[in-house]
């Protein structure tokens, strides 16, 4: 019998596919199927963003391809160049970036880009160069070394202000620090000193959110988001007004949802950012607690199967990767629904894989990729 | 490639199942927040969300007319048209706007000012009118340039009208703007109707009344005139705009209110006024029904609708003819001689005096130290009480006065109203005074002041002295003598009227009380105000009258009526006499009675008593005195 014509291919098809990981890849398709139905809801379809959606989501499974194809190798080469040219664009930033809305974030290249987004790959990708090189001999001064890398561009980026990608940036370098053996007995005090603060806060709230007491080493603006979180009421118009109004978009949704297309909230344009940050309030309204434990669950699949993909990862330099990568992506996720319901400040973070924006899926993409790779090369490596 | 050492990857592994708790935790924590929200917040949410989206748009309800007891109106609405300005749409630039309109537009400051006031309470939401009234031009320049405004249109909105203008501008009143005061006062009114009486429905849709009466009947009817406004639930975006209508309440139109005023009798009377100041209440006895109620100089009750221009209303308010003042209800004037046939009657009803018992006059009275004139020198001679009331002879008074002593005559004066509040449906009505030792009492701080001196009694018998009244009493006085002491209570308003089925409701032909007299006496003193018409001080004024009228005139010395202003502008006319005069007719059976004051006239004879006839001629016998231009229904 001769083989059929999808029988000769299947071999062609599936060396193409090779470099996937059939659960991420699932997962994030669920996501990326989430993320589009709720984008045709938010966007209240105007052709060309869905056109661009959809762009965006294929170029985000593209960027993810190639890099599952990337030997792991390849990036621990290049790690140290990407990281350099990262604080270099970063140090163009602050002589004579492009200033918008007060701050200096962005770099006229031919087309304007944001340097502070390449650091998120390339802080996880220097600090795991950094102690894989180091392995075995690790000693108190290599967690200084460590330190200063991560302090240089977070500090940059800090100043440009943006306190928000600083933080990611700062949170996805201290992951590769902590999963590289930073000692226990240095990791519990700041635990320790950072939920006293975070409950002093929550008890003198009222106190130190009065309109007079200005904070240390914190802008006015940074201080009213964190007071506006809060207590939203404080502020209904203005900074207020959009927790309070996504937080009435999910609470409004009940169990089930008010259903697609249905969300009063998102369709009276109650919701900030409806499509970027806060499109979990508009999923949230139209789909209900249900389908936000099934985002959820996504999520968490997701971040189990990248923290397994890590556990199990050749060498130091892919473990610490791929751990790193993986917490970016729950990072994102958790600190995204945590602002839209209210639970944190209102910082500029997209919800991964859901939120519109083609930069942010890019870089997921390429983070997904990363992993994908970590386990399509473990065995080549060992061996 | 370095074998990796095997406590470094127990390490590792260690730290990734810390990572995994972690990230189940902060997972955990995320779920029982949106549980929080979704599960156990979600009714309140819901509601949230549905209040957000939902806005009520008043549509408001069709003020009630105001119509006379023939079925003349007298206050009206009508449609015209109005360019309003969606609010959502006028966000900073307002006065660019209003500057680019009013080239195609006449827009005066102070419409300027009304739509900058509504536009800071409206909170973005609604439309806002900017200028009433547009005219046909001024639509077409509009229409032609309408591309240019987005947000602004033309609208038919309701206006108030009062077709007769001037005409009993001080009983019908006007409506304006909702100020801050009256929205104060509606705040109480909602808290007031807490309990399920039926006008809790309306308090909840006091906020988006937009028009209140302000005085007279406007005013006091404002609950039965403005009726129910109605909303639109609309759907509406967090920038206030509407998207599409929910449902719709429809508005309840205000009920009619039937005068019980005979507005032809009301305009006759005016006119006959002319320029002479005065006030002027005709009262049906039998049932209280106010037939007349004027006040002069009067106003144009129009110009306030929309909010008066600055000049118009400075003209109103500065001019020394005060006629913005509601001189029937709150002007207050002694009585002078028409307090006589009173006085008479109590002297009667208290056993002071029979009617044949006389009094010699020599044209003055002593009394302590004090001389008490008569108006007559050489005085009237033999006075029995008919001939006192004739020809209004002041020493009988006096006397009767001294006989009777001050509280006695308060006491029988006190329940036909003088010095009370008759309980007119108007707000603001003046007290007066009627005099009692009590009273006097009461009323001074100083010890020496308080003490009744027997000389004060003296001028009351005369109706002067502490004796101050509005003419409305004196009218209600007249009508309970007219109506032998069944006290009716007077009333502008008699009836309201459905809109729709045109059914009555009659509002308060209740008889009050009855003062306990007897005929005889009520006889005596009228067929003695019968005789002042035939051959007394008013017997010219009713020469050849086809009715039996009885009558009393009265001069009253100027004093009270605003005597602090005038002494500033104190030319000879201010400081001359009020006329004034009673009448009640026909004699028999009286179905209106009368009474009035002319100020700054002179002898009541001369100027009262002939207005007064020629009411009556046309009250009794529908005859329309030549000089008076005839009574025009408006288009």
């Amino acid at each position: 019998m001769e083989k059929s014509p999808i029988k000769k291919f299947q071999p062609l098809f599936f060396s193409f596919f090779s470099g996937f990981d059939r659960h991420l890849g699932l997962i994030l398709l669920g996501l990326a199927a989430v993320g589009f139905f709720t984008f045709l809801s938010a966007s209240q379809n105007t052709p060309v963003q869905i056109a661009d959606e959809l762009r965006n989501l294929a170029l985000s499974f593209a960027v993810m391809w190639l890099v599952s194809r990337i030997p792991p190798k390849w990036l621990e080469i290049s790690a140290v160049w990407i990281y350099g040219l990262g604080v270099a664009l970063l140090v163009a930033v602050a002589a004579f970036g492009l200033i918008k809305k007060g701050a200096r974030r962005w770099l006229n290249i031919g087309i304007v880009i944001q340097p502070s987004e390449i650091m998120k790959i390339a802080m996880p990708l220097m600090l795991a160069w950094y102690f894989q090189k180091r392995e075995g001999i690790q000693k108190a001064w290599d967690y200084a070394v460590a330190g200063i890398i991560l302090a240089i561009p977070v500090f940059l980026i800090a100043r440009q202000p943006d306190l928000g990608t600083a933080l990611l940036v700062f949170a996805a370098g201290l992951y590769v620090i902590i999963l590289a053996g930073l000692p226990w007995r240095w990791i519990l005090p700041f635990v320790g000193v950072g939920m006293i603060g975070i409950l002093l806060i929550i008890i003198f709230g009222s106190t130190i959110c009065a309109h007079d007491v200005a904070w240390p080493f914190v802008h006015n603006y940074q201080k009213h988001r964190i007071c506006t979180l809060l207590d939203p009421s404080s502020d209904p118009l203005g900074k207020g007004f959009h927790t309070i109004q996504s937080m009435i978009a999910i609470g409004s949704g009940g169990f089930f949802g008010k259903g697609w297309f249905q969300g009063t909230q998102a369709h009276l344009e109650f919701i900030p950012e409806k499509h970027t940050d806060f499109v979990f309030a508009v999923f949230s309204e139209e789909f209900g607690l249900l389908g936000n434990l099934i985002l959820i669950g996504l999520f968490f699949a997701l971040i189990k199967r990248g923290l397994t993909i890590s556990a199990s990862a050749p060498n130091l330099f892919t473990r610490l990767l791929g751990a790193a990568v993986t917490l970016i992506f729950f990072t994102y996720a958790f600190v995204n629904i945590g602002m839209v319901s209210g639970l944190l400040p209102v910082v500029g973070v997209p919800l991964p894989f859901i939120s519109y924006g083609g930069t942010a899926l890019v870089t997921l993409g390429f983070g997904a990729g990363i992993l994908m790779s970590i386990h399509r090369h473990r065995r080549l490596v060992q061996s | 490639m370095v074998s990796f050492k095997k406590p470094n990857l127990d390490s590792f592994q260690e730290r990734i199942h810390i990572a995994t708790l972690f990230v189940t935790f902060c997972f955990l924590l995320l779920v029982t927040r949106l549980v929080w929200l979704q599960l156990i917040s979600h009714s309140k949410y819901a509601l949230l969300a549905e209040s957000n989206r939902i806005a009520l748009v008043p549509a408001p309800a069709n003020r009630g007319l105001i119509i006379d007891r023939n079925g003349i109106v007298i206050g009206r609405n009508y449609s015209a048209l109005t360019l309003d300005v969606n609010a959502e749409e006028v966000k900073g630039n307002v006065d660019q706007l209003i500057n680019e309109l009013s080239e195609i537009i006449d827009i005066s400051p102070r419409d300027r000012r009304n739509f900058k006031r509504s536009l800071e309470d409206s909170r973005n939401m609604g439309t806002i009118p900017l200028r009433s009234m547009l005219n046909e031009a001024e639509t077409a320049r509009f229409m032609a340039n309408r591309y240019r405004f987005p947000g602004v249109e033309i609208r038919a909105r309701n206006f108030r009208e009062y077709p007769y203008n001037e005409l009993a501008s001080h009983l019908v009143g006007y409506i304006g703007r909702v100020s801050q005061r009256d929205k104060e006062r509606m705040q109480a009114e909602i808290e007031n109707s807490k309990t399920d009486d039926p006008d809790a429905l309306q308090a909840s849709f006091l906020p988006g009344i937009q028009y209140v009466g302000k005085i007279g009947l406007e005013q006091s009817y404002e609950t039965v005139l403005r009726g129910v406004p109605g909303y639109d639930q609309v759907e509406i975006t967090a920038g206030g705009k509407p998207i599409r209508t929910l449902s719709s309440s429809p508005s309840v139109p205000g009920k009619n209110i039937v005068l019980s005023v005979d507005v032809k009798l009301q305009y006759l009377v005016e006119q006959l006024y002319g320029n002479f100041r005065g006030a002027f209440v005709a009262i049906e006895p039998e049932t209280g029904d106010v037939l007349a109620f004027v006040s002069k100089p009067n106003f144009n009750p129009n110009d306030f609708v929309e909010g008066i221009d600055s000049v118009t209303w400075k003209e109103l308010n500065d001019s020394p003819q005060k006629p913005l003042y509601n001189r029937p209800l709150k002007g207050i004037y002694p009585p002078g001689s028409t307090y006589k046939p009173f006085m008479a009657l109590a002297a009667l009803e208290n056993k002071k005096r029979t009617p044949s018992q006389t009094i010699s006059d020599p044209g003055y009275f002593d009394f302590g130290n004090h001389t008490f004139r008569d108006d007559k020198k050489g005085g009237h001679g033999i006075v029995d009480m008919q001939k006192s009331i004739v020809e209004s002879c002041d020493t009988y008074y006096y006397m009767l006065a001294r006989d009777m002593g001050v509280n006695m005559m308060h006491d029988f004066m006190k329940p036909f109203g003088f010095g009370q509040i008759t309980g007119i449906d108007l707000e603001g009505e003046a007290r007066g005074v009627l005099p009692s030792t009590d009273w006097k009492k009461n009323t001074f701080k100083k010890p020496e002041q308080q003490k009744w001196y027997e000389g004060e009694t003296i001028s009351l018998g005369i109706g002067q002295g502490y004796n101050s009244f509005t003419i409305l009493q004196l009218a209600h006085a007249m009508a309970n003598l007219a109506n032998n002491g069944v006290v009716m209570k007077p009333h502008l308003v008699k009836a309201i009227e459905d809109p729709f089925t045109r059914n009555r409701v009659l509002t308060t032909p209740k008889e009050s009380y009855r003062i306990d007299l007897s005929s005889e006496n009520i006889d005596v003193i009228k067929k003695a105000m019968v005789e002042v018409n035939i051959s007394g001080t008013s017997a010219a004024a009713f020469r050849g009258a086809g009715y039996v009228a009885g009558g009393k005139t009265g001069t009253a010395q100027v004093f009270s009526l605003n005597s602090k202003d005038y002494k500033h502008g104190a030319t000879a006319e201010f400081l001359r006499d009020h006329a004034l005069y009673i009448a009640f007719a026909p004699a028999d059976k009286p179905t209106i009675v009368i009474a009035m004051v002319v100020e700054n006239a002179g002898f009541g004879a001369q100027y009262a008593a002939p207005i007064a006839r020629k009411a009556l001629d046309y009250y009794i016998e529908g005859k329309w005195p030549r000089e008076v231009p005839e009574w025009k229904r408006a288009p």
